[in-house]
Protein backbone atom coordinates (compact mmCIF):
# COMPACT_ATOMS: atom_id res chain seq x y z
CA UNK A 1 0.00 0.00 0.00
CA UNK A 2 2.59 2.63 0.93
CA UNK A 3 4.89 1.93 -2.02
CA UNK A 4 1.15 2.09 -4.03
CA UNK A 5 1.42 5.47 -2.68
CA UNK A 6 4.77 6.99 -3.12
CA UNK A 7 4.56 5.19 -7.33
CA UNK A 8 1.51 7.40 -7.33
CA UNK A 9 2.92 10.53 -6.12
CA UNK A 10 6.31 10.42 -8.04
CA UNK A 11 4.07 9.31 -11.59
CA UNK A 12 2.10 12.49 -10.59
CA UNK A 13 5.64 14.31 -10.11
CA UNK A 14 6.62 13.39 -13.22
CA UNK A 15 3.76 14.54 -14.84
CA UNK A 16 4.37 18.10 -13.39
CA UNK A 17 7.98 18.03 -14.64
CA UNK A 18 6.97 17.28 -17.87
CA UNK A 19 4.78 20.45 -18.00
CA UNK A 20 7.04 22.50 -17.02
CA UNK A 21 9.63 20.71 -19.26
CA UNK A 22 6.82 21.01 -22.51
CA UNK A 23 6.11 24.91 -21.40
CA UNK A 24 8.37 26.71 -24.04
CA UNK A 25 7.11 24.87 -26.97
CA UNK A 26 3.36 25.06 -25.74
CA UNK A 27 3.82 28.64 -25.40
CA UNK A 28 6.04 29.58 -29.07
CA UNK A 29 3.19 27.15 -30.73
CA UNK A 30 0.10 29.21 -28.50
CA UNK A 31 1.64 32.68 -29.25
CA UNK A 32 1.82 32.06 -32.50
CA UNK A 33 -1.99 32.22 -32.71
CA UNK A 34 -2.65 34.93 -30.44
CA UNK A 35 -3.41 38.53 -32.47
CA UNK A 36 -0.80 41.43 -31.78
CA UNK A 37 -2.77 43.76 -30.50
CA UNK A 38 -3.71 41.03 -26.87
CA UNK A 39 0.33 39.92 -27.07
CA UNK A 40 1.10 43.95 -26.84
CA UNK A 41 -0.76 43.81 -23.19
CA UNK A 42 1.76 43.35 -20.04
CA UNK A 43 -0.34 40.03 -18.75
CA UNK A 44 0.49 37.02 -20.88
CA UNK A 45 -2.07 35.29 -22.19
CA UNK A 46 -2.14 31.46 -21.51
CA UNK A 47 -4.39 30.05 -24.37
CA UNK A 48 -4.88 31.08 -27.20
CA UNK A 49 -8.79 31.76 -27.09
CA UNK A 50 -9.80 33.57 -29.87
CA UNK A 51 -6.51 32.40 -32.24
CA UNK A 52 -6.01 33.58 -35.43
CA UNK A 53 -3.10 32.79 -38.41
CA UNK A 54 -2.60 36.21 -39.57
CA UNK A 55 0.45 35.61 -37.72
CA UNK A 56 2.05 33.01 -40.32
CA UNK A 57 1.06 35.26 -43.02
CA UNK A 58 3.03 38.14 -41.74
CA UNK A 59 5.91 35.74 -41.47
CA UNK A 60 5.55 34.50 -44.62
CA UNK A 61 4.84 37.60 -46.39
CA UNK A 62 8.50 38.43 -45.38
CA UNK A 63 10.39 38.28 -48.33
CA UNK A 64 12.87 36.28 -48.06
CA UNK A 65 10.90 33.15 -46.34
CA UNK A 66 10.84 30.68 -49.31
CA UNK A 67 14.41 31.45 -50.22
CA UNK A 68 15.50 30.63 -46.95
CA UNK A 69 13.31 27.61 -47.25
CA UNK A 70 14.41 26.68 -50.38
CA UNK A 71 17.95 27.16 -49.54
CA UNK A 72 17.35 24.94 -46.27
CA UNK A 73 15.73 22.05 -48.23
CA UNK A 74 18.90 21.72 -50.35
CA UNK A 75 21.66 21.77 -48.30
CA UNK A 76 19.62 19.39 -46.13
CA UNK A 77 19.01 16.89 -48.55
CA UNK A 78 22.70 17.15 -49.92
CA UNK A 79 24.28 16.46 -45.97
CA UNK A 80 21.37 13.16 -45.42
CA UNK A 81 22.11 11.98 -49.16
CA UNK A 82 26.02 11.99 -48.84
CA UNK A 83 25.87 11.30 -44.99
CA UNK A 84 24.09 8.24 -45.14
CA UNK A 85 26.21 6.58 -48.34
CA UNK A 86 29.34 7.64 -46.53
CA UNK A 87 28.71 6.70 -43.24
CA UNK A 88 26.96 3.60 -44.47
CA UNK A 89 30.09 2.09 -46.38
CA UNK A 90 32.22 3.26 -43.16
CA UNK A 91 30.10 1.18 -41.33
CA UNK A 92 30.05 -1.39 -43.40
CA UNK A 93 33.96 -1.52 -43.46
CA UNK A 94 34.68 -1.39 -39.84
CA UNK A 95 32.30 -4.13 -38.63
CA UNK A 96 32.42 -6.46 -41.74
CA UNK A 97 36.06 -7.01 -42.03
CA UNK A 98 39.11 -6.99 -39.97
CA UNK A 99 42.29 -5.26 -41.15
CA UNK A 100 45.06 -2.98 -40.22
CA UNK A 101 44.41 0.42 -39.45
CA UNK A 102 40.55 -0.62 -38.21
CA UNK A 103 40.86 0.29 -34.47
CA UNK A 104 42.86 3.77 -35.59
CA UNK A 105 39.85 4.50 -37.43
CA UNK A 106 37.40 3.67 -34.96
CA UNK A 107 39.02 6.21 -32.48
CA UNK A 108 40.00 8.90 -35.16
CA UNK A 109 36.02 9.32 -35.71
CA UNK A 110 35.14 9.23 -32.17
CA UNK A 111 37.57 12.10 -31.78
CA UNK A 112 36.81 13.94 -34.51
CA UNK A 113 32.62 13.60 -32.98
CA UNK A 114 34.42 16.02 -29.71
CA UNK A 115 36.81 18.52 -32.46
CA UNK A 116 35.27 21.97 -31.64
CA UNK A 117 33.61 22.98 -35.08
CA UNK A 118 32.86 26.32 -33.31
CA UNK A 119 36.57 26.38 -33.33
CA UNK A 120 37.49 26.31 -36.62
CA UNK A 121 35.15 28.10 -37.92
CA UNK A 122 37.74 30.97 -39.11
CA UNK A 123 39.81 27.59 -40.71
CA UNK A 124 36.27 26.58 -42.67
CA UNK A 125 35.41 30.47 -43.77
CA UNK A 126 38.92 30.97 -45.56
CA UNK A 127 39.09 27.20 -46.83
CA UNK A 128 35.60 27.67 -48.54
CA UNK A 129 36.23 31.49 -49.62
CA UNK A 130 39.39 30.81 -51.35
CA UNK A 131 37.80 28.30 -53.64
CA UNK A 132 34.68 30.91 -53.83
CA UNK A 133 32.27 28.89 -52.79
CA UNK A 134 30.68 31.31 -49.71
CA UNK A 135 27.17 31.38 -50.15
CA UNK A 136 26.84 28.33 -51.63
CA UNK A 137 24.98 24.70 -51.11
CA UNK A 138 28.26 22.98 -51.83
CA UNK A 139 30.82 24.90 -49.48
CA UNK A 140 28.77 24.73 -46.19
CA UNK A 141 27.33 20.94 -47.24
CA UNK A 142 31.06 19.83 -47.29
CA UNK A 143 31.49 21.07 -43.71
CA UNK A 144 28.14 19.86 -42.63
CA UNK A 145 28.74 16.20 -43.80
CA UNK A 146 32.18 16.10 -42.25
CA UNK A 147 30.73 17.66 -38.70
CA UNK A 148 27.91 14.64 -39.02
CA UNK A 149 29.48 11.66 -40.75
CA UNK A 150 31.74 10.63 -37.36
CA UNK A 151 28.33 10.36 -35.86
CA UNK A 152 26.46 8.40 -38.03
CA UNK A 153 29.29 5.85 -38.45
CA UNK A 154 28.96 5.27 -35.04
CA UNK A 155 25.57 4.73 -35.01
CA UNK A 156 25.32 2.69 -38.20
CA UNK A 157 27.67 0.29 -37.16
CA UNK A 158 25.92 -0.63 -33.97
CA UNK A 159 22.92 -1.45 -36.48
CA UNK A 160 25.14 -3.16 -38.51
CA UNK A 161 27.29 -5.18 -36.11
CA UNK A 162 23.20 -6.79 -34.77
CA UNK A 163 22.70 -8.32 -38.46
CA UNK A 164 24.01 -11.90 -37.63
CA UNK A 165 26.58 -12.99 -40.59
CA UNK A 166 25.70 -16.15 -40.35
CA UNK A 167 22.44 -15.07 -42.20
CA UNK A 168 24.59 -13.82 -44.99
CA UNK A 169 26.48 -17.01 -45.06
CA UNK A 170 23.62 -19.00 -45.26
CA UNK A 171 22.59 -17.17 -48.24
CA UNK A 172 26.02 -17.55 -50.14
CA UNK A 173 26.08 -21.09 -49.60
CA UNK A 174 22.28 -21.23 -51.15
CA UNK A 175 24.54 -19.52 -53.98
CA UNK A 176 24.03 -16.04 -53.47
CA UNK A 177 27.60 -13.53 -53.89
CA UNK A 178 28.82 -12.06 -50.79
CA UNK A 179 27.27 -8.69 -52.51
CA UNK A 180 24.37 -10.31 -53.42
CA UNK A 181 23.63 -12.05 -49.79
CA UNK A 182 24.27 -8.37 -48.44
CA UNK A 183 21.86 -6.74 -50.38
CA UNK A 184 19.14 -9.30 -50.27
CA UNK A 185 19.85 -9.94 -46.16
CA UNK A 186 21.35 -7.32 -44.80
CA UNK A 187 20.40 -4.30 -46.53
CA UNK A 188 17.06 -4.24 -45.65
CA UNK A 189 17.97 -5.18 -41.92
CA UNK A 190 19.51 -1.85 -42.30
CA UNK A 191 16.65 0.52 -43.26
CA UNK A 192 16.13 1.76 -39.64
CA UNK A 193 19.66 2.05 -38.90
CA UNK A 194 19.62 4.22 -42.19
CA UNK A 195 16.37 5.74 -41.48
CA UNK A 196 17.83 7.02 -37.91
CA UNK A 197 21.31 8.42 -39.43
CA UNK A 198 19.30 10.28 -42.14
CA UNK A 199 16.99 11.80 -39.87
CA UNK A 200 20.07 12.88 -37.59
CA UNK A 201 21.53 14.34 -40.77
CA UNK A 202 18.53 16.43 -41.15
CA UNK A 203 18.26 17.59 -38.00
CA UNK A 204 22.13 18.57 -37.88
CA UNK A 205 22.17 20.36 -41.14
CA UNK A 206 18.15 22.34 -40.85
CA UNK A 207 19.20 23.41 -37.34
CA UNK A 208 22.61 24.17 -37.84
CA UNK A 209 23.39 28.32 -36.67
CA UNK A 210 27.11 28.72 -36.55
CA UNK A 211 28.56 27.70 -39.59
CA UNK A 212 25.98 28.98 -41.43
CA UNK A 213 26.77 32.45 -39.83
CA UNK A 214 30.09 32.10 -41.22
CA UNK A 215 29.97 30.70 -44.51
CA UNK A 216 27.08 32.24 -45.78
CA UNK A 217 26.95 36.09 -45.42
CA UNK A 218 25.05 37.89 -48.21
CA UNK A 219 20.68 37.27 -47.32
CA UNK A 220 19.78 35.73 -50.55
CA UNK A 221 21.95 32.67 -49.67
CA UNK A 222 19.85 32.54 -45.70
CA UNK A 223 19.13 29.41 -44.42
CA UNK A 224 15.99 28.99 -42.19
CA UNK A 225 17.87 29.47 -38.68
CA UNK A 226 19.51 32.55 -40.10
CA UNK A 227 16.13 33.87 -41.67
CA UNK A 228 14.71 33.66 -38.12
CA UNK A 229 17.69 35.82 -36.43
CA UNK A 230 17.16 38.19 -38.91
CA UNK A 231 13.62 38.38 -38.66
CA UNK A 232 13.85 38.59 -34.77
CA UNK A 233 16.35 41.42 -35.49
CA UNK A 234 14.13 43.52 -37.96
CA UNK A 235 11.05 43.21 -35.74
CA UNK A 236 13.21 44.74 -32.56
CA UNK A 237 14.31 47.53 -34.16
CA UNK A 238 10.14 48.33 -33.89
CA UNK A 239 8.26 47.23 -30.79
CA UNK A 240 9.03 43.73 -31.34
CA UNK A 241 5.91 41.77 -32.89
CA UNK A 242 6.48 38.82 -30.68
CA UNK A 243 2.97 36.62 -32.50
CA UNK A 244 5.02 37.31 -35.63
CA UNK A 245 8.61 36.03 -34.18
CA UNK A 246 6.57 33.27 -32.57
CA UNK A 247 4.56 31.81 -36.00
CA UNK A 248 8.18 32.24 -37.69
CA UNK A 249 9.69 29.99 -34.85
CA UNK A 250 7.24 27.68 -35.01
CA UNK A 251 7.83 27.34 -38.82
CA UNK A 252 11.05 26.32 -38.78
CA UNK A 253 10.54 24.00 -35.60
CA UNK A 254 7.29 22.09 -37.01
CA UNK A 255 9.41 19.68 -39.57
CA UNK A 256 12.11 18.74 -36.82
CA UNK A 257 9.68 17.91 -34.50
CA UNK A 258 7.21 15.83 -36.35
CA UNK A 259 10.56 13.90 -38.17
CA UNK A 260 12.13 13.86 -34.77
CA UNK A 261 9.27 12.27 -32.58
CA UNK A 262 9.01 9.99 -35.41
CA UNK A 263 12.64 8.49 -34.90
CA UNK A 264 13.73 9.35 -31.46
CA UNK A 265 13.75 5.67 -30.13
CA UNK A 266 16.21 4.48 -32.52
CA UNK A 267 19.05 7.35 -32.25
CA UNK A 268 19.27 6.52 -28.80
CA UNK A 269 19.21 3.05 -28.99
CA UNK A 270 22.09 3.55 -31.26
CA UNK A 271 24.25 5.52 -29.46
CA UNK A 272 23.86 3.24 -26.02
CA UNK A 273 24.52 0.26 -28.58
CA UNK A 274 27.94 2.06 -29.65
CA UNK A 275 28.84 3.19 -26.28
CA UNK A 276 28.52 -0.24 -24.93
CA UNK A 277 29.73 -1.94 -27.56
CA UNK A 278 32.88 0.59 -27.65
CA UNK B 1 44.82 -12.53 -30.79
CA UNK B 2 41.21 -13.29 -31.59
CA UNK B 3 41.39 -10.32 -33.64
CA UNK B 4 44.04 -11.70 -35.90
CA UNK B 5 42.32 -15.11 -36.58
CA UNK B 6 39.74 -12.92 -37.60
CA UNK B 7 41.50 -11.35 -39.78
CA UNK B 8 42.80 -14.50 -42.15
CA UNK B 9 39.26 -16.62 -42.47
CA UNK B 10 36.96 -13.73 -42.20
CA UNK B 11 38.51 -11.06 -45.08
CA UNK B 12 38.92 -12.78 -48.09
CA UNK B 13 39.72 -9.91 -50.29
CA UNK B 14 42.39 -8.82 -48.54
CA UNK B 15 43.34 -5.12 -47.54
CA UNK B 16 41.72 -3.12 -50.29
CA UNK B 17 38.33 -3.58 -50.10
CA UNK B 18 37.79 -2.03 -46.43
CA UNK B 19 39.60 0.99 -47.27
CA UNK B 20 37.72 1.30 -50.56
CA UNK B 21 34.76 1.45 -48.17
CA UNK B 22 36.57 3.98 -45.75
CA UNK B 23 37.57 6.48 -48.78
CA UNK B 24 34.65 8.87 -49.17
CA UNK B 25 34.32 9.42 -45.51
CA UNK B 26 37.99 9.73 -45.15
CA UNK B 27 38.06 11.98 -47.71
CA UNK B 28 35.58 14.07 -46.72
CA UNK B 29 36.99 13.97 -43.07
CA UNK B 30 40.15 15.72 -44.12
CA UNK B 31 38.61 18.30 -46.34
CA UNK B 32 36.11 19.38 -43.61
CA UNK B 33 37.92 19.00 -40.27
CA UNK B 34 41.53 17.69 -40.82
CA UNK B 35 42.52 20.77 -43.09
CA UNK B 36 40.94 23.03 -41.04
CA UNK B 37 42.73 22.15 -38.06
CA UNK B 38 45.67 21.91 -39.20
CA UNK B 39 45.46 25.31 -41.16
CA UNK B 40 44.39 26.61 -37.72
CA UNK B 41 47.38 25.01 -36.22
CA UNK B 42 49.64 26.74 -38.53
CA UNK B 43 48.07 30.10 -38.40
CA UNK B 44 48.59 30.21 -34.52
CA UNK B 45 51.74 30.48 -34.99
CA UNK B 46 51.40 33.49 -37.97
CA UNK B 47 50.74 37.05 -38.02
CA UNK B 48 47.46 37.33 -39.56
CA UNK B 49 45.65 40.58 -39.83
CA UNK B 50 43.54 42.41 -42.09
CA UNK B 51 47.11 43.25 -44.38
CA UNK B 52 46.87 39.03 -44.60
CA UNK B 53 43.42 39.16 -45.40
CA UNK B 54 44.45 41.29 -48.34
CA UNK B 55 46.68 39.24 -49.65
CA UNK B 56 50.05 40.07 -47.84
CA UNK B 57 51.76 36.56 -47.02
CA UNK B 58 51.56 35.74 -43.22
CA UNK B 59 54.86 36.14 -41.32
CA UNK B 60 55.49 33.39 -38.86
CA UNK B 61 55.85 34.65 -35.27
CA UNK B 62 56.90 31.50 -33.44
CA UNK B 63 54.84 31.85 -30.30
CA UNK B 64 54.26 35.48 -30.68
CA UNK B 65 50.11 34.60 -30.09
CA UNK B 66 50.58 32.35 -27.30
CA UNK B 67 52.45 34.85 -25.01
CA UNK B 68 50.26 37.50 -25.83
CA UNK B 69 46.93 35.00 -25.02
CA UNK B 70 48.73 34.10 -21.66
CA UNK B 71 49.56 38.00 -20.35
CA UNK B 72 46.01 38.55 -21.69
CA UNK B 73 44.32 39.17 -18.14
CA UNK B 74 40.95 39.59 -20.02
CA UNK B 75 41.56 35.88 -21.92
CA UNK B 76 41.99 34.31 -18.63
CA UNK B 77 38.55 35.98 -17.12
CA UNK B 78 37.12 34.46 -20.35
CA UNK B 79 38.36 30.69 -19.70
CA UNK B 80 37.52 31.26 -16.31
CA UNK B 81 34.02 31.84 -16.91
CA UNK B 82 33.96 29.41 -19.71
CA UNK B 83 34.98 26.80 -17.78
CA UNK B 84 32.73 27.13 -14.64
CA UNK B 85 29.82 27.72 -16.72
CA UNK B 86 30.10 24.38 -18.79
CA UNK B 87 31.26 22.17 -15.34
CA UNK B 88 28.28 23.82 -13.77
CA UNK B 89 25.69 23.48 -16.53
CA UNK B 90 27.21 20.15 -17.73
CA UNK B 91 27.12 18.67 -13.77
CA UNK B 92 23.33 20.03 -13.03
CA UNK B 93 22.46 18.67 -16.80
CA UNK B 94 23.74 14.89 -15.93
CA UNK B 95 22.18 15.40 -12.39
CA UNK B 96 18.68 16.57 -13.55
CA UNK B 97 19.02 14.12 -16.48
CA UNK B 98 19.62 11.08 -14.11
CA UNK B 99 17.00 11.78 -11.86
CA UNK B 100 14.40 12.08 -14.49
CA UNK B 101 15.80 8.59 -16.08
CA UNK B 102 15.36 7.12 -12.33
CA UNK B 103 12.38 9.07 -12.13
CA UNK B 104 11.39 7.21 -15.73
CA UNK B 105 12.07 3.91 -14.46
CA UNK B 106 10.02 4.28 -11.41
CA UNK B 107 6.71 5.78 -12.16
CA UNK B 108 3.52 4.38 -14.29
CA UNK B 109 3.02 3.77 -18.03
CA UNK B 110 1.08 7.05 -18.78
CA UNK B 111 2.92 9.38 -16.77
CA UNK B 112 6.43 7.74 -18.16
CA UNK B 113 4.74 8.35 -22.05
CA UNK B 114 3.86 12.26 -21.39
CA UNK B 115 7.42 12.75 -19.55
CA UNK B 116 9.06 11.54 -22.65
CA UNK B 117 6.93 12.99 -25.08
CA UNK B 118 7.51 16.19 -23.06
CA UNK B 119 11.48 15.90 -23.19
CA UNK B 120 11.57 15.03 -26.90
CA UNK B 121 9.71 18.25 -27.55
CA UNK B 122 12.44 19.88 -25.85
CA UNK B 123 14.83 17.91 -27.40
CA UNK B 124 13.83 18.45 -30.78
CA UNK B 125 13.16 22.41 -30.99
CA UNK B 126 15.84 24.18 -33.83
CA UNK B 127 18.17 25.75 -30.98
CA UNK B 128 17.23 29.47 -33.00
CA UNK B 129 13.82 28.80 -32.65
CA UNK B 130 14.60 27.88 -28.57
CA UNK B 131 16.12 31.09 -27.85
CA UNK B 132 13.58 33.20 -29.81
CA UNK B 133 10.49 31.59 -27.38
CA UNK B 134 13.04 31.63 -23.98
CA UNK B 135 14.13 34.92 -24.82
CA UNK B 136 10.59 36.26 -24.97
CA UNK B 137 9.90 33.77 -22.01
CA UNK B 138 12.38 35.96 -19.95
CA UNK B 139 11.51 39.39 -21.60
CA UNK B 140 11.92 42.59 -19.35
CA UNK B 141 8.43 44.05 -19.69
CA UNK B 142 6.00 40.99 -21.28
CA UNK B 143 7.64 37.70 -20.84
CA UNK B 144 6.10 34.96 -18.49
CA UNK B 145 8.48 34.73 -16.13
CA UNK B 146 8.95 37.81 -14.83
CA UNK B 147 4.87 38.31 -14.35
CA UNK B 148 4.86 34.95 -12.87
CA UNK B 149 7.94 35.44 -10.36
CA UNK B 150 6.08 38.53 -9.31
CA UNK B 151 2.87 36.80 -8.58
CA UNK B 152 5.01 35.31 -5.63
CA UNK B 153 4.46 37.62 -2.41
CA UNK B 154 7.78 38.80 -1.01
CA UNK B 155 9.35 38.76 -4.92
CA UNK B 156 9.15 42.05 -6.97
CA UNK B 157 10.61 41.10 -10.44
CA UNK B 158 8.63 43.65 -12.37
CA UNK B 159 10.63 44.29 -15.64
CA UNK B 160 13.58 43.06 -13.80
CA UNK B 161 15.84 42.85 -17.04
CA UNK B 162 17.93 39.42 -17.04
CA UNK B 163 20.47 40.04 -19.54
CA UNK B 164 21.18 43.09 -18.23
CA UNK B 165 24.46 41.86 -15.71
CA UNK B 166 26.58 38.98 -16.75
CA UNK B 167 25.65 36.87 -13.83
CA UNK B 168 21.89 36.68 -14.36
CA UNK B 169 22.80 36.95 -18.37
CA UNK B 170 25.05 33.28 -17.64
CA UNK B 171 22.40 32.06 -15.58
CA UNK B 172 19.65 32.61 -17.90
CA UNK B 173 22.13 31.07 -21.08
CA UNK B 174 22.58 28.08 -18.58
CA UNK B 175 19.06 27.39 -17.68
CA UNK B 176 18.36 27.05 -21.83
CA UNK B 177 21.26 24.49 -22.36
CA UNK B 178 19.76 22.96 -19.84
CA UNK B 179 16.86 22.66 -20.62
CA UNK B 180 17.41 21.47 -24.35
CA UNK B 181 20.52 19.25 -23.04
CA UNK B 182 18.16 16.94 -20.23
CA UNK B 183 16.08 15.04 -22.43
CA UNK B 184 19.23 13.33 -24.63
CA UNK B 185 21.15 12.69 -20.84
CA UNK B 186 17.45 10.93 -19.42
CA UNK B 187 17.44 9.54 -22.51
CA UNK B 188 20.17 7.85 -22.94
CA UNK B 189 20.75 7.24 -19.08
CA UNK B 190 16.94 5.96 -19.33
CA UNK B 191 18.34 3.47 -22.06
CA UNK B 192 20.96 2.41 -19.81
CA UNK B 193 19.09 1.48 -17.26
CA UNK B 194 17.01 -0.70 -18.81
CA UNK B 195 20.01 -2.85 -19.34
CA UNK B 196 19.95 -3.31 -15.52
CA UNK B 197 18.82 -6.64 -14.58
CA UNK B 198 15.84 -6.97 -12.21
CA UNK B 199 16.99 -10.21 -10.97
CA UNK B 200 20.29 -8.41 -9.64
CA UNK B 201 18.34 -5.91 -7.76
CA UNK B 202 15.89 -8.12 -6.74
CA UNK B 203 18.77 -10.32 -4.85
CA UNK B 204 20.31 -7.47 -3.38
CA UNK B 205 16.87 -5.47 -1.81
CA UNK B 206 16.09 -9.64 -0.16
CA UNK B 207 19.69 -9.35 1.35
CA UNK B 208 18.13 -5.77 2.71
CA UNK B 209 20.06 -3.05 0.48
CA UNK B 210 18.45 0.09 0.26
CA UNK B 211 16.97 1.69 -1.69
CA UNK B 212 20.38 4.34 -1.94
CA UNK B 213 22.52 1.26 -1.53
CA UNK B 214 21.24 -0.22 -4.77
CA UNK B 215 21.59 2.94 -6.73
CA UNK B 216 25.38 3.62 -5.53
CA UNK B 217 26.40 0.22 -5.30
CA UNK B 218 24.50 -1.52 -8.53
CA UNK B 219 22.60 0.59 -10.47
CA UNK B 220 25.31 3.30 -11.16
CA UNK B 221 28.32 1.02 -11.91
CA UNK B 222 26.47 -0.76 -14.08
CA UNK B 223 25.34 2.42 -16.46
CA UNK B 224 28.94 4.09 -16.28
CA UNK B 225 29.65 3.71 -19.33
CA UNK B 226 26.54 5.69 -20.50
CA UNK B 227 27.12 8.27 -17.57
CA UNK B 228 30.71 8.57 -18.78
CA UNK B 229 30.34 9.68 -22.22
CA UNK B 230 27.01 11.63 -21.98
CA UNK B 231 29.23 13.44 -19.51
CA UNK B 232 32.11 14.23 -21.60
CA UNK B 233 29.32 14.88 -24.18
CA UNK B 234 28.21 18.02 -22.06
CA UNK B 235 31.48 18.76 -21.23
CA UNK B 236 32.87 19.43 -24.53
CA UNK B 237 29.24 21.40 -25.85
CA UNK B 238 29.02 23.29 -23.42
CA UNK B 239 32.53 24.49 -23.38
CA UNK B 240 32.08 25.50 -26.94
CA UNK B 241 28.56 26.82 -26.62
CA UNK B 242 28.61 29.52 -29.27
CA UNK B 243 24.82 29.86 -30.99
CA UNK B 244 23.00 30.39 -27.45
CA UNK B 245 25.46 32.93 -25.88
CA UNK B 246 25.24 34.77 -29.53
CA UNK B 247 21.35 34.98 -30.06
CA UNK B 248 21.05 36.37 -26.07
CA UNK B 249 23.81 38.96 -26.96
CA UNK B 250 21.99 40.48 -29.88
CA UNK B 251 18.77 40.27 -27.64
CA UNK B 252 20.83 42.13 -24.58
CA UNK B 253 24.67 43.62 -24.43
CA UNK B 254 27.31 42.61 -27.10
CA UNK B 255 30.01 44.01 -24.52
CA UNK B 256 33.12 41.50 -23.53
CA UNK B 257 31.69 41.24 -20.13
CA UNK B 258 29.33 38.91 -21.66
CA UNK B 259 31.67 36.66 -23.84
CA UNK B 260 32.50 33.20 -23.59
CA UNK B 261 34.95 31.05 -25.46
CA UNK B 262 33.00 30.47 -28.50
CA UNK B 263 31.85 34.09 -28.98
CA UNK B 264 35.41 35.86 -27.95
CA UNK B 265 36.92 33.43 -30.74
CA UNK B 266 34.08 34.83 -33.07
CA UNK B 267 34.88 38.40 -32.16
CA UNK B 268 38.67 37.88 -32.89
CA UNK B 269 37.73 36.74 -35.89
CA UNK B 270 35.57 38.87 -37.26
CA UNK B 271 35.19 42.13 -35.88
CA UNK B 272 38.98 42.29 -34.77
CA UNK B 273 39.60 40.39 -38.16
CA UNK B 274 42.75 38.65 -36.27
CA UNK B 275 42.89 35.28 -37.26
CA UNK B 276 46.16 34.38 -35.83
CA UNK B 277 44.98 34.84 -32.21
CA UNK B 278 41.71 33.80 -33.03
CA UNK B 279 43.47 30.59 -33.97
CA UNK B 280 45.41 30.46 -31.17
CA UNK B 281 42.66 30.73 -28.93
CA UNK B 282 40.66 28.11 -30.84
CA UNK B 283 43.68 25.72 -30.08
CA UNK B 284 43.59 26.60 -26.45
CA UNK B 285 40.39 25.36 -26.65
CA UNK B 286 41.18 22.16 -28.59
CA UNK B 287 43.57 21.61 -25.70
CA UNK B 288 41.65 21.73 -22.77
CA UNK B 289 38.71 19.73 -24.95
CA UNK B 290 41.39 16.99 -25.45
CA UNK B 291 42.50 17.22 -21.74
CA UNK B 292 39.08 16.46 -20.93
CA UNK B 293 38.56 13.84 -23.18
CA UNK B 294 41.98 11.96 -22.23
CA UNK B 295 40.65 9.95 -19.19
CA UNK B 296 38.02 8.47 -21.58
CA UNK B 297 39.96 7.56 -24.68
CA UNK B 298 42.66 6.33 -22.72
CA UNK B 299 40.33 3.74 -21.03
CA UNK B 300 38.92 3.21 -24.95
CA UNK B 301 42.20 1.79 -25.72
CA UNK B 302 42.73 -0.01 -22.89
CA UNK B 303 39.22 -1.87 -23.33
CA UNK B 304 40.48 -2.59 -26.83
CA UNK B 305 43.73 -3.78 -26.41
CA UNK B 306 42.54 -6.08 -23.60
Amino acid sequence: MNRRLAKGLLSALAIVIALFWAFPVYWMVSSSFIPTAILQSFIPTFFPVNGTVSNYAGAIADGSFFSALGMSVAITLTVVLFCIIFAFLAAVAISRFRFRGRRSFVIAVLIVQMLPAEGLFIAQYKMVSSVHLLDSVIGVSVIYIAAVVPFTIWMLRGFVAGVPVDLEEAAMVDGLSRFGAFMRITFPLLAPGLVASGVYAFLQAWNEFTVALVLLPSEAAQTLPLWLRGFVQASATRETDWGQVMAASTLVAVPVIIFFLIVQGRLTSGLVSGAVKG
Amino acid sequence: MSADTLTRSNNRRGIRAPLLLLIPSIAILVLGMGYPVIWQIVTSFQQYGLKQQFGQAAPFVGLDNYIALATDPQLWVVVGKSLAFCLITAFVTLGIGTLLALLMSTVTKTARLVLQVALLLAWSMPVVSAMTVWIWLFDRRRGAINYLLDMVPGIEMNRFDWLSTPLTFLLVASIIVVWMSVPFVSFSVYAGLTQVSDEILEAAQLDGATGSQRFWGIILPMIRPVISIVLLLQLIWDLRVFTQIKLLQDAGSKSGDYDLLGTYIYKLGTSAQDFGMASAVSILVLGITIAMSWFYIRSLLKEDAA
